[in-house]
């Protein structure tokens, strides 16, 4: 069954200092998947004195970029949109290719390859947050018995990791190397999806990361489950799965990215489709407050009542 | 003459002998003009000279692994490499074809990347580069042109044929070198130049420049060098080119991009920038959209590149086909794209990646090199015949897990060129060389330069030769065919609307702000230097000792709770602190100091630096930081531009001189021994103003003199009037040649009421009220001189903001 949800991510910079000039790139306009479908949606910049540009990056993500030329103590960046999720089609896991294969496909034999080769060789190597290293061909040892499918193989690595690894909000950063997280165990979901990708790619299998949004209040048979993810975005993974294509994997919550999973980018890794990056001239210290809401709106409460009402506030005030 | 070879050698090209006992006919006449067996001592004479050049003017090569220091002096052999004109002519349209081709791989694998789609070349190449830059996919740069600069480095097999070895399209190094390897062989061989008829290499550079300066239209063009600053390996180069070429040195921070246009930020503002000519690493240019850890870059440069609003030489992205794995590519995509045959051969290549390849290089290890991919795989080239028995194993295994990340290429025996054995003998000696060969590529055509850098390993049979590991430069030298006129090989001067005449010489901010702390820092290690001094002298007068190290701390000329006897002995304090911020001030504007005046600041941090192990007396090593100080401000005064950037650096002297003044005048009026001869007369040894007290007053030194001295003799230089009156006529002259309004100055020096020198004079509540009064007024002038200080910097240095962060969530 479809979902429709409401999300409204709000990014808030306070500087102890003026800063006197700053650009930012946004990837924060969801892309458009066969799986689902932007109703609406609307970035509001604060200060409001600043210019923007709307592109797409190399990956085909909708980005903009800001520049602020005047004196700022503040900058608030407040995305929202609605948004609905299509459930995706079933796949039979055993009818994937080899993994063996999978990789051996992207030999370079002097042909033409196809076009949806070409695209995920984009994803088969080192970028800035990913690895290719033995230690993690072998720490994936057990998920790649010789001749399985490589769904088969991609569910187990996100069990695993899902199993093996601690989920530990504040104790990695963006610079935590994915070398440590596997030495470690510990992470967020950036950490999770880096380290599944270095496995993957370890082996030569194409691989990328998907940031995003998840609904972690998911009221199921058995009562309320909660997905874990960060109070900020969240981030998972996509595994290029012939004959299907690229299918999507949240190591963190052990699970397929279904209809609780909402893509805004993706690229090589996190480096590619930060929410927001930055440079600023000045500024000194800086506090940072990120919020996201995901509200489905089929399940109607007081809140997302009073979400619309802001809403329509902030409309008016503009 | 002759070089002994080894049989090994045998093997290898000897560019001098030809092998059945003569020598080359290219070198005859170079010899028989060096009239060696007339004067031995021609060699010597010629090595000596040649040295004495290098250091004269100071080019140095980084060596990061140096344990001697930063600095090496370039090593340059005074005998040349010749090359005849015929085979200059292969190498030439060699070097311009790939120049022409690697362009057009550049535009299709950042464009619609068809070698790609079809199956020419493997996606490991580019994809798993770090240098190839995904943000720059879909750019296309001013007139399609990614490379403006090539390089490419040659050897000359056994077989006589010149090999490509390496292609250099990132930020090619060296062009500088082979100008000031030039410029010192024309000193060292003034005729055999000309009578040689050797082709000269000025004209590259003069191609390079008008190529710069022709992006701007209708506006005054305004091109720059970006440089990573003082610390990387070729900083002299950067200097050097800049300095040649014309065009400013910037670091990163010193431009700054505004909507979608880049801006040098100088001192009078900021200026539109049309070209930068970069000597850093592209990945390092934009911190917004590459490397977001780099501090070196531009935030916002892609930007502007994608609007097409600045040009970049070279193109972002273009380090990507610095990989050894694509020479064996080239062949097929020569073809592809330009439609033509490559007519230099590439070093036989393999890239690992392909099934057939790795097999036969495995089983053909031992005459092949194994080198990396990607640069960030940091290890050195491996011989496979060194790898024997569990090594050779373990390697296999290397390459059988990994193979996309490794070439082998043939081992090429380098040719050997002729070096002089020693200072004392017309012997030669032979060593392995290679060549490096430059291209500018314009948009009406490619021109070569006519000569380059060739490199020469410190052994005959070296296979690989690198300025990093030591070894030597040559200059080469193309003789021109016999019926070319070497005319038109100068500077062509650009052209455009604008005026040749308009100044071009613009100041960036930072360079200003670090002379103008280099101004202050110098004059405060000196006021520290004699305060400290005089104080050490006056330790056997007990009258003198106690007030004097009083003085000595509120001064900050030794730490609050630190004694002036152990000033020398804390690292990290006072006049030791003072001269490493002298230092680093030096080192950031060290392209626009002599060269003398660079080893002048040196040698002071040497010695401040050797001299807490010194057995020596503390009064010595005063005198002698004293003496070198005082070098440093002849050395600006008679070596430097009298220009805003000198301005500036008086100015800042001059603060900096008037503040100790007003300061020490305050410390001795609130002083309770103020009235005493011997603090007075201590007080005027510290101004350096004892002699010409005694020339102005007889009798025993008295207070009221002394600040009569002090505060408005208007021709001593120490005197608080004279130091004011300069100011003001720096500003004035700031103002005029920036046309902009005049920075305001600092007051007038409070005046003396009638009397109050009696006043002054005398002890009790009536000296002490009056002494108060003035230092009060004294304190006053110290204020506004720091605002003047204040309003400097942030009117002529208030556009920099080192202090950029990146941000992400």
């Amino acid at each position: 069954m479809k979902r429709k949800y409401r999300i409204r991510h709000e990014t808030r910079y306070t500087y102890a200092a003026d800063v006197v000039h700053s650009h930012h790139l946004l990837h924060l306009v969801p892309r458009p998947a066969p799986y689902q479908e932007c109703l609406e949606h609307d970035i509001e910049i604060c200060p409001e004195n600043h210019r923007r540009v709307n592109e797409f990056d190399a990956f085909g993500n909708p980005l903009v970029r800001v520049e602020l030329a005047q004196p700022h103590r503040e900058l608030a960046v407040v995305s929202r949109m609605e948004i609905e999720v299509h459930p995706r089609p079933a796949v039979n896991a055993d009818t994937t290719e080899a993994w063996e294969k999978v990789g051996e496909e992207f030999a370079y034999r002097g042909a033409w390859p196809s076009r949806d080769q070409l695209d995920a060789a984009r994803f088969r190597h080192e970028s800035p947050h990913v690895r290719l290293k033995q230690s993690f061909t072998d720490y994936a040892h057990d998920c790649f018995a010789a001749g399985q499918p490589i769904l088969v193989c991609a569910e187990r690595l996100t069990e695993k990791l899902h199993k093996e690894i601690v989920y530990a909000p504040g104790e990695t950063t963006i610079s935590t190397p994915v070398t440590e997280v596997l030495e470690k165990r510990r992470g967020v979901c950036q950490d999770f999806a880096h380290l599944m990708i270095s496995c993957l790619r370890s082996r030569g299998l194409p691989a990328r990361y998907v940031s995003g949004y998840l609904r972690t209040n998911v009221a199921s048979a058995g009562g309320e489950k909660k997905l874990v993810g960060d109070a900020a975005s969240h981030a998972w993974v996509a595994v290029w799965s012939p004959p299907y294509g690229w299918i999507e994997f949240d190591p963190t919550n052990g699970c397929f990215a279904g209809t609780d999973h909402v893509a805004v980018a993706w690229g090589r890794d996190f480096g590619d489709v930060s929410p927001l990056r930055g440079v600023i001239l000045g500024g000194a210290e800086h506090q940072l407050s990120v919020t996201v809401r995901v509200e489905p709106v089929d399940e109607t409460s007081v809140e997302s009542a009073m979400a619309a009402r802001s809403l329509s506030t902030s409309a008016e005030r503009r | 003459m002759r070089a002994v070879l080894e049989p090994d050698d045998l093997r290898r090209y000897d560019e001098l002998n030809d092998g059945q006992g003569g020598m080359r006919p290219h070198w005859r006449e170079l010899f028989s003009r060096l009239r060696l067996h007339e004067s031995p001592d021609a060699v010597r004479r010629s090595l000596e000279l040649t040295r004495r050049l290098i250091v004269e003017n100071g080019v140095t090569y980084n060596v990061y692994a140096d344990p001697q220091g930063a600095d090496r002096p370039w090593a340059l052999d005074p005998l040349p490499f010749v090359l005849p004109a015929t085979e200059w002519q292969t190498i030439e349209a060699g070097v311009a074809q790939r120049a022409r081709l690697l362009n057009a791989l550049l535009a299709d694998l950042y464009g619609p990347q068809r070698l790609l789609a079809e199956g020419h070349i493997p996606a490991e190449l580019p994809f798993g580069h770090p240098n190839y830059l995904w943000p720059c996919h879909g750019l296309r740069p001013v007139d399609g042109q990614w490379l403006h600069v090539y390089a490419a480095d040659l050897a000359r097999a056994p077989d006589g044929r010149w090999w490509l070895l390496a292609d250099r399209t990132q930020a090619p190094s060296g062009a500088g070198y082979a100008l000031e390897n030039r410029e010192i062989l024309e000193q060292v061989h003034p005729e055999t130049i000309p009578e040689l008829s050797v082709r000269r290499t000025r004209g590259f550079f003069g191609a390079l420049r008008s190529l710069m300066l022709g992006y701007a239209g209708d506006e005054a063009p305004l091109a720059v060098i970006l440089t990573p600053g003082p610390y990387n390996e070729t900083y002299f180069e950067h200097a050097y080119l800049a300095r040649q070429l014309g065009m400013p040195l910037v670091e990163g921070h010193d431009l700054t991009v505004r909507g979608d246009t880049v801006f040098l930020k100088t001192l009078g503002g900021l200026r539109r920038v049309h070209a930068i000519l970069r000597r850093l690493d592209d990945d390092f240019c934009d911190p917004l959209e590459l490397r977001g850890d780099s501090a070196l870059g531009i935030p916002g440069l892609l930007g502007s590149l994608r609007a097409g609003r600045v040009v970049l030489s070279n193109a972002l992205g273009t380090g990507v086909i610095e990989s050894a794995a694509w020479l064996g590519f080239l062949p097929p995509i020569s073809e592809r794209l330009i439609g033509e045959r490559l007519l230099l051969p590439e070093v036989a290549t393999w890239w690992l990646g392909e099934k057939p390849a790795l097999e036969y290089v495995l089983s053909n290890l031992d005459r092949l090199v194994i080198k990396p991919t990607y640069p960030n795989q940091r290890f050195e080239p491996m011989f496979g015949r060194d790898f024997t028995g569990v090594r050779r194993d373990e390697l296999i295994e290397r390459l059988r897990n990994r193979p996309y990340a490794y070439v082998a290429q043939e081992h090429v025996r380098l040719s050997q060129a002729p070096v002089w054995k020693s200072a004392s003998s017309s012997e030669l000696d032979a060593r392995a060389l290679t060549i490096r060969v430059y291209a500018v590529v314009t948009p009406a055509g490619v021109q070569v330069m006519p000569g380059g850098l060739a490199r020469v390993a410190n052994e005959a049979a070296a296979d690989v030769v690198s300025t990093q590991r030591g070894g030597g430069a040559k200059d080469i030298w193309v003789l021109a065919p016999e019926a070319r006129q070497d005319a038109g090989e100068e500077f062509p001067m650009p052209t455009g609307k604008w005026s040749a005449n308009q100044r071009q010489d613009y100041i960036p901010s930072r360079l200003v702000e670090n002379l103008y702390w280099l101004g202050r820092y110098t004059v405060r290690c000196e006021n520290n230097a004699r305060l400290l001094l005089r104080t050490l002298a006056g330790r056997s007068d007990a009258r003198v000792w106690a007030h004097a190290r009083q003085t000595c701390r509120d001064l900050g000329a030794v730490a609050p709770d630190g004694d002036v006897l152990d000033a020398l002995r804390t690292g990290d304090q006072g006049l030791h602190a003072d001269v490493k911020h002298l230092a680093w001030c030096a080192a950031q504007s060290r392209n626009r100091l002599s060269a003398r005046y660079w080893r002048g600041v040196v040698g002071l941090q040497r010695q401040m630096q050797e001299a807490p192990a010194t057995r020596g007396s503390s009064r010595e090593i005063y005198e002698r930081a004293l003496l070198s100080l005082a070098a440093l401000t002849g050395f600006s005064e008679e070596d430097m531009m009298h220009d805003e950037g000198w301005r500036v650096m008086r100015l800042g002297r001059r603060i900096e001189r008037l503040q100790f003044i007003a300061r020490i005048l305050v410390s001795q009026l609130t002083s309770r021994h103020a009235t005493r001869p011997e603090t007075v007369e201590w007080l005027l040894d510290v101004c350096d103003s004892t002699p010409i007290y005694r020339a102005r007053y007889i009798g025993a030194p008295r207070l009221s003199q002394m600040l009569n001295l002090l505060l408005y003799d208007d021709g001593h230089p120490m005197a608080l009037v004279f130091l004011r009156r300069s100011i003001d006529r720096d500003l004035d002259d700031l103002a005029r040649s920036l046309q902009g309004e005049r920075e305001r100055g600092v007051p007038d020096v409070p005046m003396l009421p009638q009397g109050a020198a009696e006043r002054l004079d005398a002890a009790g509540p009536v000296g002490e009220g009056e002494r108060a009064g003035l230092a009060r007024e004294l304190g006053e002038l110290l204020d506004k001189s720091g605002e003047l200080s204040d309003r400097l910097s942030r009117r002529y240095f208030a556009l920099i903001d080192s202090d950029a962060q990146a941000l992400a969530t």
